[in-house]
Formats: structure tokens, sequence, C-alpha cells
């Protein structure tokens, strides 16, 4: 990547004036980089240039704060990172001469410029060391912006600006005929409900009223308008049912896909994110939110597109019969929607607040639930009732604030609706009076008002849904807007099987702001066991999480096969790697299932194989149920060596290139432990091994021990060559043996 | 008494520590215990390698000079902005864009989720944002009525 006369195309409008003043004719910059702090750690921009000739600092106090060192000279840029902020140093072999400061957000940047400038120093340019590839490894993308991050990959900051509710049209979109059908059935429905006070009218002003003033009146006609009244209500009642049948049946698979997507895209996701979710928190996102959508959908969102045509078209019918009481009736309508929104506007921030509180409750559960053994024991039961207590009090407490607004309007509402009805009834005897409309007009009006108010109330009620429904969607699309930051390939490369060698190429590693491996170089041949050794926190987890994509590392490479392995889609790549952890993790289910996790397909016998080899078949086969007993959460509990060795033939079932082994710490019993060892000998042999390794057999079996210490690479070499030279291993070697021997006597 | 351990900076601006037995120690670092619950509780100077050499109780017990030393040292690497005022956050949806007034100046920064806003003790708050960059709120209710606003559907 090397930046042009135009000094890189993403250089910030603030400074390129300043440069342009700065440089001289012909010179031209390297590299820039850009702070986002100034010396004190205040907000603020300061950005140094690097030419062939000279290091240009400028600040953004203007030009005259133009600072020059020379090249070369006996100059260092160095990095320096503390927690949350940076330092970038330049020194010479006496003295530091400037400090540059930067928040993480540049320390990616600081360092490769820190690169470049030693690069243009050497005044040898070979290449970037890996550190600034043209092309993004992770998805193929071309990069071209000077903190090397991938516009492709980096997830944007601004979400696209459409509500959560209506996105969910894209969970609509596939049923969408059953919709429309549901949508013409809603139509007729409606309008069929509205026949009844259409038919009063000609029931008072041709029937009744003559009948009573003693005109003969035609019997036919009663029995039409009987007649159509009960019809018109039949006709209703069976579109009614047809529409909730089939919306439901829409919402229903709405829902059901959405929490398939969600559960998918949860899979997708790296353990990162379930690092810093709560499982609590996401199991109720995937079931009760789901539900919650679904409710919403088929209940009241029927409910409110029925509301909505019957005021259009009430307020249609009223204003054909007779505009002017139409628009005394409607007078209070436009004032009605404006506290509905008003009301909207409150109690979305209370909702909202309220599913905050819901939320904190919920994870106490999980949290204490799961921990329950540890409560007791330290018999802090009360205190984790007090606990959930608060928790409780802030629901109960923002709930009441929801209250507070809810109870004030919904009374409300009745009383708008009395007062429209009485603005009816006054308006209308003095229009009979004055003989404008006749009787059986404003007992239509009144039927119709009294239907529309109603409508109204029932509108307003489903504000609460509505905004309890766009909590749920947020909290769902939170998830499904997640970029899994292990990210596929945009050109993938289908590995096939891997001949197993794995070359680490000054890989480094952050959890969040922290570097926990700094430049890790490690090239593994294929089929060689390599024992990971040094003390916890060294790295060797992390170290085994990037190897199997777990983590992306932060920067450098892996290479498998001699490519990098974000190159490859992301399953193809793990079947090449079989894994066997401290603690394995058992479904529920058979044990026959548990050994074909990784290949469901696989035949007995290689299932019963696989059993034999990892030592496991004669246990199994003292089970109540042999290969077909329930082991997991719900069934057999089965001892920690046995569930070792059904890992290990889970491993060797999948044929794995690629053996990862995190070795228990704990000792078993001698028996126990031979039983492993053979297991594991089986599964080792020929495959390239990378082992946390604990155990002195696993340590002499070794091709090559790597001694870890603090993110780095300190010794290297077979267990005897360590041993000889007074090294970490040597330490750690002697205090193992000091334990043995302390606890044997 | 005096200290048994004795601080100085050197040329290249790192500080080198002698111990009580008289071996110096260069490049080590101040870190707080508490940086959050109890800062002026309990600072650890560490060598290189992360192996602690002296702790301090307190840091006002220690004698002005080497304290501001040390306090200088640790302004330098320790950056927790104090947010004074949230101007305006993009929209309601994390990820979302805060744009904020801090006593280090005026900055934006992006939340990834909603759970990276968390309440402290009593009336402070903590908002950590995509790079890990924590902002301290010091008392929610001395905010003012729009920050406040725009904080409470977090809190």
């Amino acid at each position: 990547m090397t930046e042009t006369a135009d000094h890189g195309s993403n250089l910030p409008a603030r400074w390129s004036a300043a440069i342009d003043r700065a440089l001289r004719p012909g010179e031209k910059v390297i590299a820039w980089f850009e702070t986002d702090l100034n010396v004190e750690l205040r907000f603020a921009h300061e950005a140094v240039f690097l030419t062939p000739q000279r290091l240009i600092a400028l600040s953004s106090s203007g030009q005259d704060q133009v600072r020059e060192w020379r090249l070369p000279a006996d100059l260092t840029l160095l990095t320096r990172d503390f927690a949350t902020v940076g330092g970038l140093e330049l020194v010479d072999s006496h003295n530091r001469l400037a400090v540059w400061r930067y928040t993480t957000a540049r320390s990616a940047a600081a360092q490769r410029f820190a690169h470049r400038f030693e690069v243009a120093r050497v005044g040898h340019a070979n290449g970037d060391g890996g550190l600034g590839a043209g092309v993004c490894p992770s998805c193929g993308g071309v990069l071209n912006t000077d903190d090397g991050a991938c516009p492709e990959c980096t997830p944007a900051a601004a979400p696209p600006p459409v509500s959560s509710l209506l996105r969910l049209i894209r969970f609509a979109k596939p049923r969408l005929g059953m919709i429309v059908l549901g949508f013409v059935l809603t139509l007729a429905g409606t309008v069929a409900s509205l026949a009844p006070p259409y038919l009063t009218m000609p029931l008072f002003d041709k029937v009744l009223i003559p009948h009573q003033n003693g005109l003969p009146v035609d019997p036919t006609l009663v029995y039409w308008l009987l007649g159509g009244l009960a019809g018109s209500a039949i006709l209703a009642w069976l579109l009614d049912w047809a529409r909730t049948y089939v919306l439901a049946w829409v919402s229903e698979r709405i829902s059901a896909d959405m929490r398939s997507r969600t559960y998918a895209h949860l899979q997708q996701l790296s353990l990162e994110f379930f690092g810093g979710k709560r499982t609590g928190d996401l199991m109720s996102r995937v079931s009760s939110d789901s539900d919650r959508i679904c409710n919403f959908l088929s209940l009241n969102l029927i409910d409110f597109l029925t509301n909505i045509l019957m005021i259009g078209l009430t307020a249609v019918i009223l204003l054909s019969i007779n505009p002017w009481l139409a628009l005394v009736t409607l007078s209070p309508f436009p004032f009605i929607l404006w506290l509905v929104h008003w009301v909207r506007q409150k109690l979305r921030r209370g909702f909202r607040q309220s599913g905050v509180a819901w939320a904190d409750m919920t994870s106490v559960l999980a949290d204490t639930i799961p921990g329950i053994r540890v409560v007791k024991a330290f018999a802090q039961e009360s205190r984790e009732v007090e606990r959930f207590d608060q928790s409780n009090a802030r629901v109960l407490e923002s709930n009441d604030r929801v209250n507070v607004i809810w109870s004030f309007f919904g009374p409300l509402v009745t009383l708008l609706t009395e007062a429209g009805l009485l603005t009816v009834w006054a308006f209308g005897v003095w229009l009979v009076f004055a003989e404008g409309i006749t009787v059986g007009v404003l007992t239509a009006f009144l039927a119709y008002i009294s239907r529309f108010y109603t409508k109204i109330e029932s509108m307003i009620r489903m504000v609460q849904a509505v905004q309890r429904a766009a909590a749920s969607a947020h909290r769902i699309f939170e998830i499904l807007d997640r970029t899994p930051s292990v990210a596929e390939p945009k050109i993938p490369y289908h590995p096939g099987r891997l001949e197993g060698s794995i070359d680490l190429v000054d890989v480094r590693f952050k959890y969040g702001t922290r570097e926990v491996l700094h430049g890790i170089n490690l090239s593994i041949k294929p089929g060689e066991m390599i024992g990971l050794v040094g003390p916890s926190g060294a790295g060797k987890s992390t170290l085994i999480n990037l190897i199997c994509r777990f983590y992306d590392v932060s920067e450098g490479a892996i290479l498998a096969d001699g490519r990098d392995i974000r190159s490859f889609p992301v399953a193809e790549y793990r079947k090449n790697i079989g894994i066997v952890l401290q603690d394995p993790f058992l479904f529920f289910g058979t044990v026959a299932e548990n050994i074909a996790y990784g290949r469901p397909d696989a035949p007995r016998d290689e299932i019963v194989a696989a059993a034999r080899a990892a030592r496991a078949h004669d246990f199994i086969l003292r089970l109540p149920d042999g290969y077909d007993s329930l082991v997991g959460e719900r069934g057999q509990s089965l001892s920690g060596g046995e569930r070792q060795r059904i890992s290990i033939a889970r491993a060797l079932l999948i044929d794995p290139r690629i053996l990862i082994l995190d070795e228990a710490t704990s000792s078993v019993d001698t028996e126990t432990e031979r039983e492993i060892q053979a297991a594991l000998q089986t599964l080792i042999e020929g495959r390239t091994t990378i082992a946390i390794a604990h155990r002195l057999s696993t340590l002499r079996r070794a091709d090559r021990l790597v001694v870890m210490e603090r993110g780095m690479i300190v010794e290297m070499g077979k267990h005897e060559s360590l041993l000889e030279s007074p090294g970490t291993y040597a330490r750690l070697h002697q205090a193992q043996l000091e334990l043995v021997q302390g606890l044997g006597a | 008494m005096p200290e048994p351990f004795q601080l100085h900076r050197d040329p290249f601006g790192r500080l080198a520590l002698t111990d009580a037995h008289g071996v110096q120690h260069l490049g080590v670092n101040p870190i707080r215990g508490f940086p959050i619950s109890a800062a002026e509780y309990g600072v650890s100077i560490c060598d290189q390698e992360g192996r602690e050499l002296v702790w301090i109780r307190r840091l006002s017990e220690l004698p002005g000079e080497l304290r501001n030393l040390l306090e200088h040292e640790l302004s330098q690497r320790e950056f927790m902005p104090v947010l004074e005022s949230i101007d305006k956050i993009s929209t309601n949806n994390e990820p979302c864009e805060w744009q904020v007034q801090t006593d280090r100046g005026p900055t934006a920064f992006v939340l990834k989720s909603d759970e990276d806003v968390r309440r402290l003790d009593g009336a402070r708050a903590i908002v950590t944002d995509a790079n890990g960059i924590a902002y301290l709120i010091a008392d929610l209710n001395r905010l003012n009525a729009v920050s406040q606003r725009y904080l409470e559907r977090y809190l």
C-alpha cells in the first residue's frame, strides 16, 4: 500500500493545505498518521507525515505548529500502548524527542506508521512484512484506508434508519399471497359489519315512523330489512372467522421463520459475541420476543388494520348521509389523534425503560440459578434475595410510571367518546326539529358513531402492544444485525483435506483493548506434535482459539498449508480440526450420538471402532443401555475420565488433519491416566497436533515444546534439551516436581 | 520514615525505580488497583514483566515529589474522559453514534450495544464505546435534561 503524490486519498482535509506549505518542491509524503488526542490527552487532532527526507509534525492549531526531524539519523519511532491510550514516541539514542498520543481507535494505524518509518529509515523496502497487504485477508476486498480496516468487513456504525417494526416486512415477503388474502378478507369483513346501521335508516324512516303515524307499511320490506340485518351479521362473522385464521396462520409462520433465522444467525456468531451476552437474555430473545411479535402480528395488527378501515369507511358513510352532522360528529377526532401521538411518545420511553428493568431482573435469575451451589456454599441466599428484590423494585417503579400515564389516558378517551355522542345527540335533535334530517338518519348516525369511538378506543389501547412489539423487534434485530466477527470470505478457497502444516506469522491478538498475544511466529510441519507450555495466562488457550478460528487474529496471519485460514469457509476449515477439551461437553443424547456429533451419518461400526480406539468401549458397555445410554445434562453422569475418552472418540471419528488437545491439569488415578494416554496415542498418530500439555508423558512425547510467557514465545525445543538450559521451562518443571513430591510426602 | 524505594524519570521519559536493595528497574509501570471504585487506594508499581515491585496503599501517604511524579505518570496512561453532556445520539437502535462533551473536549463515538452503558454505585455510570474506551458519568442527576432523557432508555 503506497501513498501517492496527493498524500494518500484519505488524508483529512484539515491537513492538506498545511502540509502542502510544509513540503519542499519535489518532496512527497510516504505515509501519515493522525492522532485523536493531543499530548495533554484532550480530544484533538495532530498529524505526523513521513517523507523520504523528513518527519513533519503538524498540530491542529495551524501551520505555526510545524516541527520536523531529518532522516536518516539514529531516530526510532516506538509505540507504547497502555489500556485505552497509546503513545507514539520519537527517540534518538539519548533522548525522547517527541510524543504523540492517541486512543486505541488509532493504535493499529500508529503501529503501521511506525513500521513504515522503520522501512523508510533503514532504506530497504522489503514489503510491509504482512502488516498492510492491499487485499483484505477476510473477504478479498481491496483495502485502501490507512488504518487497514476493510470497509466491507467492518460493520457500519450507522444502522439503517428504519424502525424495527417496519423491518419485519423482510420476513413477511415470502408469505405475501396469504397476507393479501387476509387483507382482502379484512376489508370485506369491515364492509359487512358496517352494513347493519345503514339498514336501520330505512327501518325507521320507511317502516317504524310511518307505522306509528298510522300509514300502511309493506310487510315484505320489513322482511327484507330484517333479513339484510341478519345476513350481514352472519357474513361478517364468517369473514371474520376466515380472516382471523388466515392471519394467525401467517403470523405463526413469520415468527417461526424469525426464530429459526435468529437461532441460525446466533450459531454463526463468534465466541466473542457470546462472551459479552448473557445466556438468559439470548434465550429470551429467541423465544419470548419472537412470540410477542407473533401475537402482535396475529391479533393487534389485524385489529389495527380493521380499525383504521372502519374509521375511514365510517367517516365516508357519515359524510355521504349528511355532511354537516358528520363534520360536527368528527370534530373531536383530530384532538384524539394528537392525544394518541402524545401518549405514544410517553409510553415508548416508559416501555423501553421497563424493558431494560425486566432484562436486568431476568439476568439476576440467570446469574444465580446456575450458580446456586456457590450462593448456598457462601450462605448468601438473603443477599441474592435482596438483589432480586432491588431489580424487581426497579421493574415495579418503571411499570408504575407507565401506569400513571395509562390510567389517566384510558378514562380520558371514554370521556371524549361520551362528549362525542352528546354532540351528535344535541346537534342531531336540533337538526330533526329543523327538519334537516329524519329520525332514521339520526339513529344510523348514533349507531355509527358509537362504533367509531369504540374503535378509536381499542386503537389507543393497541398503542401499548405496538410499543411492546417494537421493543421486541428491536431486540431481535440487534442479533440479526450483528455481523459475525469471524466472517465468511467473499472469495472462498475450498481447502478440502489439508496436509496439516500451520504457520503463525506475527500473530497478535487483543481482547478488547488488552493485547494478549504479542507477535507469535511459529511453523508447524504436517504430522508434528507441538506441546504448548507455560504458566496460566500466558496465552496458550488464546492461541488455540485463534488456530480453531473461534476468533480472528487482530494482526498478522495464520496459514494452513500456506494459505490464510481466513480465506477458507469456516465450516470447511473446521472439518479438518479435531478438538479435545479439558472438560468435554456432552450434549443431551445417547453416547453414540455424542461420539458421532461431528459426523452424524457415521455408521455404527465406525462409532464402535472409534470408541474402541479411544479406550471407551469397555466402560460404555457397562452403562445400562450401552451405546444407547443417555448422557449429558439430563442423562447419566459420567466421570471426568470417561467424558474425556468419549471426546477423544468424537475427535477420532472425524479423522481430522489437525488436532487440538487441551489437557486437563487435574490428575486422575493412574489406571484412568494410562487408559487416556493410550487413547491419545492413537489419536495423535500421524496428525498435526497442538497440545496444551501438563502431563509429563505428553511433554516427553511432543516433537517440540513451545514455551510461552505473557503472550510471547520464550523458548522452544525438546523436553530434554529445554531441561538442560536454565530457562522458564526448567523452572516450571522444577516447580511441578516439587509439587508432586510435596503431595507424595 | 524514608520511602523504601526511589523513582526518577530517564531521558526517554520512562520511569526508573530503585528498590530497597538498591536494584534499579527501568521502565516500570504504575497501575491503579481500583481505578473506578477507589482511585486513591492502592497503586502498584510493576516491572516490564508485569511483576509487582512496590505496593503503595495510598498515594497520599507518599512524599510530595514522589507523589507528583507518580500522579503525572498515571495521568499519562489513564484515559477515562468524564462525560459532561450528551448532545445527540444518532438513532434509537444500536450501534449508534454519540456526540458528547467531556472534560477532555468534545468528541463522538460509537456505542455497540445497550449493555455497554452500565450503572455503578450511587449515581455514577460508565459508557464503553466500540473501541473499549470508557466514559465516566460522575453524577447522573447533575447532567442536563437532554442528556438525562437520552440516557433514560439505557438505565
